[in-house]
């Protein structure tokens, strides 16, 4: 790195809010350096925002720390420049690099529970921000409540009163939002700052942000997995792949027109326009991120890549400049043009039987937990039924109720008195201690995170030759064929076997809590969440998965998602919960395409698109009231865009049919729940 | 959950444990080989005589009926006659746990501020010398015994530098400070015992609140370190400390004998060492259940006050 002194940079024309130069950055892990940046170079204008995507393990949050200069112990920036306003960032001295902080630059990140101090109160977090700038401290707290006001927090005084962990996530990140516009920054850098968030509260958030964007003379840094948040809220957009910059380009001419082959890739593993299992498989990409640090000759996505040949693996291409935009691809002209690494070919769709008995279904299945005194209603009186062959999604935002269901089914709880399940026609004991071994068989299920299913000290042929053992009580002469068989029917390489949960990486080790869950040949699989931890190429290929067990074995799922794309790419129908009540159930493109619950209608409206169209968004005012005292009547009255009135206070409404096989739970006549204007439709899908 | 709410619950159990105590410590007693009476008297004594006192004080009744005699009167603070002092046992107990808790808070001063002192700084340093030197100094501490390291002590600082007294009793009429300097070189040894595992805790904490972050958030806020050391470290880094500062009051008052003896200090310790040896079993049960109480009751207070601290706790979740 050549010094350069802190004020020396672009002087001669006003100076981006933010360049980066030939950035490396490497860390050192176990004695070796390992490269995670390479060569970085990007600029953010004055009053841009720029977006910054790609899969985890691809260095986005190192550009973000290396900027606001907060790597880990272990990073070091080894080459390159930073200009932040034109000023040299790694130039700067302890005292220098304080005084930037706190006026120059700001930092929203993932988690916003953690970002914020538990011991203090919100107030006097704020207004610490002021009180760095020399105001006395009546007049900080003045500033902070004005500041919590602007990001929409509807009763500041009572809220700076209160500690962290007594607001809501969505809360929580306005605080954080807060914080880092307080000191109106040149540049705002905002990394995940809605992942882990609902939906309806991540539209809430991007919507504050956009609006802020125009209030503040600020520049945004946003740094997301999401294709589709960065669709909406960015101008510019950078794909970083292995540490490296490999496009670049305006949001709308990237996304519509990728000219690199990975950019393509991540587009086609998405379950957009309202693409459904029945379409076909989705696209993937085949291979894995290069390990950190990897020594590669050539292009880093060759081995990926289908347009790949002997020139790519042996030149480095550079960042061809394609006129307002650019790609590292030698052959970026034909990038649109990449093969498909998983064929289409639709498979053939099981015709769901629904005049024949139900596989499963409950009656009046409901769920009251005791906490503090408290009686919880956790789930009340859900009706379903699923057939063979199906795929049952259910929605709704946390705290809903759908993984309070899904344990019910499990047996993992107890159902309350007067509950009914039943398995092909007869009654399920509620407690899975009294359910027979081909009951418990039966019903399996696949968890978010497979690391916490799969125990870590056994190898793969021991977890799933375990499984086959206890479920399908395969003999052991036999054990190791049916195993391969199972394996293979995952597409795991049989040279996984041998190896132990920690050495595989998210994608596998899901593939081997599937094909555990599959050892039993259940009639029900229950998925948690099951694609929500992993990165969208890794996503598409275990939906496939899923759909192609489905197809072969006629199995059912219930399908939990807070990820509306993923849930209407796999579902057959679809159910609605809110507050552990049953809104909407009904089959997937209707639920979809409506006559909506408004509900329904305002979780469909939050969702981001990657087409840009920015669909009218219905907000929900305040949040999911408590379970311990549900409001009377319609238990969505409270926070009801369309509520009519003192009926929607007295009376629950029915579930009604609107259409056949559709019903929605509202006091609204069906053909008036179909609005004037198109329904919020999200044509494409988040990528989380 | 808050614990607040659970300190019925709590106190319940305390007494649980206490009456168990009371129980092991009682039959504990009766287990020791020997006549009361004739280790009274004496091996010469008439057995008439022996079989007299042994009546006197009670000690030919049935273990029931002894066991419920006694603890009845002690919840009544009344602990009963000593065999050897023949006297109430109540004032010695009292006047024993006052000396113990001087050493005791003469041992807490010291420690306290310096372990968490030194834990902070082997945070700060993290993987750095000083931070190995301050973990393995105080984990070597803490590993060697109070009757190793109290002789060690009393040889350097008795025997050969002469600086400090090596029996801890102080002179009649002997002023506050007076008191503090007999007082040094016995709680020197227990220094070693805590510093190590106070020094840890507030070490594991600062290291973890230093990676959180809300840490990382007050630092890009452009606060000085010393602020977010400070206000947004140590804070919540020594929540947990203070817990097990909390119950290490107890140990302090309760696990004092072998200093006592060793520096032939009239605490709550060497009283229960003394009965023991003296088989006055009166003394040695109510010393027992008193530390008991004492160690109960400490641990009680460092859970309330761990929830009085820590707002998650204090004030429940969201709404």
């Amino acid at each position: 790195m050549t010094p350069t002194a802190p004020w020396q940079g672009e002087m001669a024309s006003a100076p981006d809010a933010l360049s980066i130069r030939d950035l490396d950055v490497a860390y050192r892990v176990r004695g070796k350096v390992r490269q995670v940046l390479r060569g970085l170079s990007f600029q953010v204008g004055r009053g841009e925002s720029y977006g910054l995507v790609g899969e985890s393990g691809c260095g986005k949050s190192t550009v973000a720390l290396a900027i606001v200069r907060y790597l880990a112990r272990n990073g070091r920036v080894r080459a390159g420049r930073i200009l932040l306003d034109g000023r040299d960032l790694l130039a700067l001295g302890e005292a220098d690099l304080r005084k930037l902080r706190a006026t120059a630059v700001s930092m929203v990140y993932q988690d916003p529970g953690r970002a914020l101090n538990p011991s203090l109160r919100v107030g006097a977090q704020v207004a610490e921000v002021f009180r760095l700038q020399g105001m006395p401290q009546a007049e900080a707290l003045d500033r902070a409540a004005a500041m919590l006001a602007r990001v929409q927090i509807a009763d500041p005084s009572s809220v700076m009163g209160r500690y962290p962990h007594q607001l809501s996530g969505g809360m929580q990140q306005r605080v954080a939002i807060a914080m880092a516009l307080a000191i109106n920054p040149k540049l705002l850098i905002l990394d995940e700052p809605t992942t882990g968030l609902d939906a309806t509260v991540e539209a809430e958030v991007l919507d504050l942000i956009a609006r802020l964007r125009g209030e503040f003379a600020t520049s945004i840094l946003f740094i997301s997995h999401n294709l589709a948040v960065i669709a909406r809220m960015c101008d510019r957009v950078g794909v970083l792949y292995a540490g490296l910059l490999v496009e670049e380009g305006g949001t709308r001419e990237l996304f519509d027109n990728p000219r690199h082959p990975y950019t393509v890739g991540l587009l086609r593993c998405l379950p957009r326009r309202g693409r459904r299992k029945d379409h076909g498989r989705l696209d993937t990409i085949p291979g894995l991120l290069p390990p950190p640090g990897a020594d590669i000759a050539g292009c880093v996505f060759a081995e990926r890549c289908a347009h790949a040949d002997e020139y790519c693996r042996a030149v480095e291409p550079p960042l061809y400049d394609l006129g307002g935009r650019a790609s590292r691809c030698h052959y970026h002209e034909r990038a649109p043009d990449l093969p498909r690494a998983t064929p289409s070919d639709p498979a053939a769709p099981i015709a769901v039987d629904r005049e024949e008995r139900p596989v499963l279904r409950t009656q009046r299945l409901a769920k009251t937990f005791a906490a503090g005194g408290h009686a919880v209603h956790a789930l009340s009186a859900i009706s379903l039924e699923l057939w063979s062959g199906e795929t049952l999604g259910l929605v709704g935002e946390s705290g809903s109720g759908k993984t309070t269901l899904a344990r019910l089914l499990l047996g993992l709880i107890e159902a309350d008195g007067g509950s009914v399940i039943e398995l092909d026609g007869g009654q399920l004991p509620a407690a899975i201690d009294r359910r027979t071994p081909d009951q418990v068989k039966a019903l399996q299920i696949v968890f978010q995170n497979p690391d916490s299913a799969l125990n870590r000290s056994h190898t793969v042929r021991h977890l799933i030759g375990r499984a086959l053992a206890k479920l399908a009580r395969v003999p052991a002469p036999q054990q190791l064929e049916r195993l391969l068989a199972f394996t293979r029917a995952v597409r795991l390489a049989d040279r996984y076997l041998a190896v132990r949960p920690r050495q595989l990486s998210g994608g596998l080790k899901q593939r081997v809590a599937i094909a555990r869950a599959f050892a039993g040949e259940p009639r029900i699989v229950v998925c948690d969440e099951p694609t929500s931890a992993l990165d969208v190429s890794v996503q598409a290929a275990i939906l496939n998965l899923l759909a192609d067990l489905q197809a072969t074995r006629r199995v059912s799922y219930v399908f939990i998602s807070h990820d509306l794309g993923t849930v209407r790419y796999i579902s057959d129908r679809i159910a609605v919960l809110y507050l552990g009540r049953l809104m909407e159930l009904g089959p997937a493109e209707q639920v979809f395409r409506g006559p909506h619950h408004p509900y329904t209608e305002a979780l469909l409206s939050a969702v981001p698109s990657l087409d840009g169209s920015v669909t009218e968004r219905i907000r929900l005012k305040g949040d999911i009231p408590s379970a311990i005292r549900p409001p009377s009547g319609c238990v969505f009255h409270t926070r009801c865009p369309r509520k009519l009135g003192s009926i929607c206070e007295d009376q629950e409404p029915p579930l009604i049919e609107a259409e056949a096989g559709h019903a929605i739970r509202c006091h609204i006549q069906a053909r008036d729940l179909q609005r004037e204007r198109p329904a919020p439709m999200p044509a494409e899908a988040p990528a989380s | 959950m808050s614990t607040l709410r659970a300190i019925p619950r709590r106190l319940l159990l305390s007494l649980i444990t206490l009456w168990i105590l009371s129980v092991i410590v009682f039959i504990g007693a009766q287990l020791l080989p020997g006549d009361v009476g004739r280790a009274i008297l004496g091996p010469l004594a008439d057995p008439r005589a022996v079989a007299n006192l042994n009546h006197e004080l009670g000690v030919d009744r049935p273990l029931l009926v002894q066991y419920w005699s006694w603890i009845s009167h002690f919840a009544t603070g009344d602990m009963g006659m000593s065999y050897t002092m023949r006297a109430p046992i109540a004032p010695f107990i009292a006047t024993a746990l006052g000396n113990s808790l001087k050493l005791a808070a003469v041992a807490f001063v010291l420690v306290v501020p310096l372990a968490i002192f030194g834990g902070v700084i082997a945070a700060l340093n993290v993987g750095r010398p000083l931070d190995r030197i301050i973990t393995v100094l105080g984990l070597s501490a803490t590993v060697v015994p109070e009757f190793v390291s109290g002789i060690v002590l009393i040889l350097i600082f008795g025997v050969w530098l002469r600086v400090l007294p090596i029996n801890a009793n102080w002179p009649p009429d002997a002023g506050p400070l007076t008191q503090v300097y007999y007082l040094l070189l016995p709680s020197l040894p227990l220094f070693l015992v805590l510093f190590g595992y106070i020094a840890r805790m507030a070490r594991a904490g600062t290291v973890e609140a230093l990676d959180a972050d809300y840490t990382r958030t007050a630092v890009l806020k452009g606060l000085p370190p010393r602020t977010v050391l400070w206000r947004h470290v140590l804070r919540n880094a020594l929540l947990p400390t203070i817990t097990v500062i909390a119950t290490q009051v107890g140990y302090l008052i309760g696990g004092l004998v072998v200093v006592e003896v060793l520096f032939h200090y009239q605490g709550i310790g060497s009283l229960i060492y003394v009965a023991a040896r003296s088989k006055d079993f009166p003394t040695l049960e109510a010393g027992v259940l008193t530390v008991g109480i004492i160690y109960t009751v400490a641990t009680l207070a460092a859970d309330v006050l761990t929830s009085m601290l820590n707002p998650r706790v204090r004030l429940g979740a969201a709404a």
